[in-house]
């Protein structure tokens, strides 16, 4: 598969900070990638790089057959949409548009035709004449990205493009994105801080921390096995669980059972997501329901015993079903979760149905959910 | 009550202060009658005087016209070394007292200044003559139009170059079509307040022209000649001229204020966490 | 492989920055060396004698006298227009608020010529303080006054902007909590504009000290008395006393040099305080 574009240990230092720190991936032709982290690990900055809008310090990037590193933007055949939409503000939507075709001395007629057919394309064909103050952001968002494909790019760059906006303007605009990408099958990359939002659109993530690469992968792949504590975090919350591998079983170095795992012995860290935790209630449960906050849909419960809390979730309706309340006593069950070991591969935490342990708390009644 | 009290008192400050004077200009040069009024200013003299004032400002004010664009785009657009050095530079004629303006020009181009033998040698006559007095008033009016567009083009920031860099724009393009738009009303400013000041400019030009009235005599040069040989009515006609000027610099100031009142509140740094008025 | 930051993104920076240097350079730079260099040709005696003597000493005390007490005067009035002006509404506050800018915009002798009339005598004003023994034009007084023209808006519109900001919040809290108005002000809303008020006050100081043509008319002009400085240069220029001039004019860049950084220190102060 030959790549649209290449980044090939490519680093990048404001002063003494390193920004990009030997980073390199490549991107198929027509894929929809998305860099993803949180601030400061240097996403934006490399998607610069890529749009000619910065220089590397040191690697070298290819955009189809060009070596672009030497290449100023308009020559590397980049669309880029940035953050705030970077409008002309005194410019109409039409001449906003129209404006890379005008640069190109397009002719009048050409101009006309491929903005409409634009205007077309992001639904905008009532708002031509309007100015970018007088637009929602999510309009904003769209005249910014038909500027972009005005010139017909052969790569589409979008800096964090919905992170301005409310979020049910956000996720009308991402489908409308996803939707779009389809149709015109353009090699795209994307940034954002978003977890939900890259593993909804992108075909392929790369998470990025502190200037590295964390980990490249299918969306479904990066969930299945994390690559690293920060990934298995950044993804989403888990509850951080401290505990010892004693003969493939893993046990809480509070005293309750969580399940088995591969690997060598020794001491780790489990990590148990809300909703791998199943909750029952048990009249001899150890454990206690101790605190509710429901969020309309969802529902978290705080689990207690002894001195350990956990963080369960589910459905508002399943635990209207359960008929848990604050107090109420339960008995848990790992439904799942990651192990990670010191400089070591993380492993998956298991629970055979079948299984019972011994608990010092007493019987600890497994259950499928 | 304290409200009715303040207003009063600043009230009366304003009055006093600035209402007065103001009112004194037009009632003294109407004092002998509108024909002394109108005879005074066209008096031969008087007119060279307002020749030669718009002569300067015509060449002043489109020279730090140009000036402050091209400023504006190397210090709002990109970092250097040095850039708040050349920030304070462009400043200094703003601090410096025009008398010490027209010293340093003196200095420079007089008989005994650092250029005199040469330009004596040549027959080129500066101080006491045209160029010496338009040198003066472009270097007293030198930061005003960047003083108003520099911070404006820092303001609006880089992102729109930025976008048209992105879409094959040329650099004279992008100025032409992105930039020259955005700081249209902080140059259409700074232009009035410049030429506010080339036009009143009166201790520079004091001490470089050659203070013959009817040649070498802008119009508040005039209106001095006219104040020391005690010919007051026509002095207060003279400088009504000029007062007209500075209302109607005033007037446009606030129009222009005004319109741009959304893109001034903007910019304008928020000290406390209130809420932004809405634009 | 392109060096990171040797490229920049938007074109034109070459070309701009040598304009830009060039013009400064032709504009202010070398019109103040020659200031620098006339200086040097003296010798430290003569420029010692030049900047000390009894005339040039008054002139001095004059000067900075006056200008102290016209900008702490116009702190007052400054701020009360400026509070006025931001807090209160009545017919005609548009104009005012315009007027402020007179000064900015009227050329200075126009000022001047005016002031002296108002200000003599026979004027509107000047008879008005007759009687009351208050002698005002081609006085030190008149210095003053003319100064304090000059120099009002300067401290208007740098602490309006502030004023405008307070937090509205912050008073309500304190009105709630049973403070007076003035309470409120001195303790709340005072010292949140002291610090621009400091700013505007080194602005007008500066401004009234290099001011030249709204004085002369109203001032004396009698040098150990009612000679301020900028027209003791021009009266040795008069006189081709070059020395002299060069000597005093480069002490007042000094002092102007001094003051300008002194006020971008406080602004930069200020704004530290704002987005702190």
């Amino acid at each position: 598969m030959t790549a649209d574009i290449a980044v090939s240990h490519v680093s990048r230092s404001f002063g003494a900070h390193k920004v990009l720190d030997d980073v390199s991936l490549t991107v198929a032709p027509g894929e929809l990638l998305a860099l993803l982290g949180p601030s400061g690990s240097g996403k934006t900055t490399l998607l610069r790089l890529i749009a000619g809008l910065d220089q590397p310090d040191s690697g070298r990037i290819t955009i189809g057959d060009i070596d672009a590193s030497s290449r100023k933007p308009k020559e590397r055949g980049v669309g880029f949409v940035f953050q705030h939409y970077a409008l002309f503000r005194h410019m109409s939507v039409f001449e906003n548009i129209a404006f890379p075709l005008r640069v190109r001395k397009a002719g009048k007629t050409e101009i006309r035709a491929r903005v409409v057919e634009l205007l077309r394309l992001i639904q905008l064909e009532a708002l031509a004449k309007r100015y970018p103050s007088q637009l929602s952001g999510g309009q904003r968002q769209r005249v910014a990205l038909a500027r972009a494909l005005a010139s017909q790019p052969r790569v589409l760059l979008l800096d964090e493009p919905f992170g301005a906006l409310d979020a049910v303007v956000r996720r009308d605009l991402r489908r409308w994105l996803h939707h779009l990408h389809r149709e015109m099958n353009i090699t795209t990359i994307f940034v954002t801080h978003d977890q939900e939002e890259a593993f909804e659109l992108a075909d392929r993530v790369v998470i990025m921390q502190q200037g590295r690469i964390s980990q490249q992968g299918t969306p479904m792949d990066i969930y299945r096995q994390p690559a690293n504590i920060f990934v298995h975090e950044f993804l989403g919350e888990s509850n951080r669980i401290a505990c010892h591998v004693v003969d493939l079983k893993v046990r809480a170095d509070a005293g309750y059972f969580l399940g088995q795992t591969d690997g060598a012995d020794g001491a780790a860290t489990a990590f148990v997501r809300p909703h791998q935790i199943a909750v029952r209630p048990s009249a001899s449960g150890p454990w206690r329901v101790a605190q509710i906050a429901s969020s309309g849909t969802h529902a978290r419960l705080t689990l207690a015993w002894q001195e350990t809390r956990l963080e369960s979730g589910m459905t508002a309706d399943a635990l209207l079903a359960a008929g848990l309340a604050v107090g109420t006593p339960v008995d848990i069950a790992f439904t799942g979760g990651a192990v990670f070991r010191e400089g070591g591969a993380p492993s998956a935490l298991q629970n055979q149905p079948e299984e019972k342990s011994v608990s010092d708390i007493g019987r600890t009644q497994l259950s499928v959910l | 009550m304290v409200r009715i009290l303040l207003i009063t008192t600043a009230l009366l400050v304003m009055v006093l202060f600035l209402v007065l004077p103001l009112l004194t200009v037009f009632i003294q040069a109407l004092s002998a009658g509108f024909g002394a009024y109108v005879a005074a200013i066209v008096d031969p003299n008087v007119t060279a005087a307002i020749g030669l004032t718009l002569l300067i400002a015509a060449i002043a004010v489109p020279a730090n016209l140009v000036f402050g664009i091209v400023a504006s785009w190397c210090i709002a657009r990109f970092r250097f070394p040095g850039r708040s050095v050349l920030l304070t530079l462009i400043d200094l004629p703003f601090s410096i007292s025009p008398v010490v303006a027209g010293l340093l020009e003196v200095l420079l181009f007089g008989l005994n200044g650092l250029l005199g033998p040469f330009l004596a040698a040549h027959g080129v006559q500066i101080i006491f003559a045209l160029p010496g007095m338009v040198l003066a008033t472009i270097f007293v009016t030198f930061p005003f139009v960047a003083r108003e567009v520099i911070p404006l083009a820092q303001e609006q920031g880089n992102d729109e170059e930025e976008a048209a860099v992105t879409l094959g724009a040329s650099g004279l393009q992008i100025f032409w079509r992105v930039s020259l738009p955005k700081i249209r009303w902080g140059l259409f400013y700074g232009v009035l307040l410049c030429n506010a000041r080339a036009m009143g400019e009166f201790g520079a030009v004091s001490v470089v022209s050659g203070k013959v009235f009817g040649s070498t005599d802008t119009l508040p040069l005039a209106v001095e000649s006219l104040y020391e040989s005690y010919e007051i009515q026509a002095a207060f006609a003279a400088a009504s001229l000029l007062a007209l000027l500075a209302l109607a610099t005033l007037v446009l100031k606030a129009a222009l204020e005004w319109w741009h009142r959304d893109e001034i509140a903007a910019s304008r740094p928020r000290t406390s966490a209130r809420p932004q008025k809405a634009a | 492989m392109a060096a990171g930051g040797s490229k920049k993104v938007l074109p034109g920076f070459n070309l701009t920055l040598g304009y830009t240097l060039l013009y400064l350079g032709l504009v202010v730079l070398i019109p103040l060396s020659a200031l620098v260099l006339k200086t040097f040709t003296l010798s430290w005696d003569q420029f010692w004698t030049a900047i000390s003597s009894p005339r040039v000493l008054a002139s001095y005390r004059l000067t900075f006298g006056a200008s102290f007490l016209a900008a702490l005067v116009n702190v007052v009035f400054g701020l009360l227009v400026a509070w006025v002006l931001v807090r209160y509404s009545f017919p005609g506050k548009r104009i005012v608020d315009a007027l402020v800018d007179l000064p900015f915009a009227l050329p200075t002798a126009v000022a001047g010529i005016a002031l002296s009339t108002l200000y003599a005598p026979q004027g509107w004003l000047g008879h008005l303080l007759l009687p009351l023994g208050l002698r005002v034009a081609f006085t030190p007084a008149g210095i003053v006054v003319a100064m304090m023209f000059v120099s009002l808006p300067f401290i208007v519109r740098t602490v309006q902007p502030v004023i405008d900001d307070l937090d509205a919040e912050q008073e309500e809290a304190a009105h709630l909590m049973g403070a007076s108005a003035w309470q409120i002000f001195w303790r709340i809303s005072f010292p949140a504009i002291l610090p621009s008020l400091l700013t505007g006050f080194a602005l007008a100081f500066a401004r009234c000290l290099s001011e030249y043509g709204s004085i002369i008319f109203i001032a004396g002009n009698k040098p150990m008395i009612s000679e301020i400085v900028p027209l003791l240069i021009v009266a040795q220029l008069d006189q081709f006393d070059y020395q002299g001039a060069t000597a005093i004019g480069t002490l007042m860049l000094g002092v102007s040099f001094l003051l300008l950084l002194t006020i971008n220190l406080l602004q930069a102060w200020v704004r530290r305080r704002q987005n702190g």
